[in-house]
């Protein structure tokens, strides 16, 4: 499992913005994924779409990663932000541009 | 197996007892559901760690046996003793 946790911990290291998803942001292959990729697009944020479904080490190891059962998984600046859910909700509360903001991370309206 | 609502409101309630659970199944077939929990136990904690507070109560039935749970957590609302 280290091999996963390697290319995991390099993925998060090496991107701003991680988004851990099924499919790709052109083709999500999962509603919860394809709403993320929705509010990153609409915020006009950056970032790097890693396909869980490539693999079934990566779509288990990202859940041991992040200690969290579901994917999608966001990560910001190598600390992981949240879910489908509770990105959603920073979205419509509005945290979530302030939120990449407040990183130095570029959204359209800024 | 589908999980149903009180079986996830229980799970739930037992590891956080204050929990207040307002539950919906989404589509009616007992794998699709959403859930509004409430508990004086999330305070001090940011939403990560409220949201695995409940999925931990789950004890990994979250992505398997229950396949989609549409989470938001809060605290009790303050009692009003002011009304700004």
């Amino acid at each position: 499992m280290s091999d996963i946790n390697d290319i995991i911990t390099s993925e998060i290291a090496d991107n701003d913005v991680v988004l851990f998803m099924k499919g790709t942001p052109t083709f999500p292959q999962c509603g919860f994924s394809s709403q993320v990729v929705q509010i990153l697009s609409y915020l006009g944020v950056s970032f790097k779409g890693v396909n869980v479904l490539d693999s079934d080490e990566l779509r288990e190891g990202i859940k041991t990663f992040s200690n969290w059962p579901t994917i999608p998984q966001l990560y910001v600046k190598g600390e992981f932000l949240g879910g489908c859910d509770i990105i959603r909700e920073m979205f419509e509360e509005d945290e979530l541009r302030v939120f990449f903001i407040e990183n130095g991370i570029e959204t359209i309206n800024n | 197996m589908p999980m149903t609502a009180s079986d996830i409101v229980d799970m739930i309630k037992e590891a956080i007892p204050d929990a207040q659970v307002d539950i919906t199944d989404l589509r009616g077939d007992g794998d699709h559901y959403s859930a509004v929990v409430t508990s004086q136990s999330f305070k001090g904690k940011n939403r990560v760690q409220q949201h695995r507070m409940v999925y931990d109560a789950l004890q990994g039935d979250m992505g398997s046996g229950l396949h989609a749970l549409a989470l938001q957590t809060a605290l009790p609302s303050a009692p009003s003793e002011d009304n700004s």
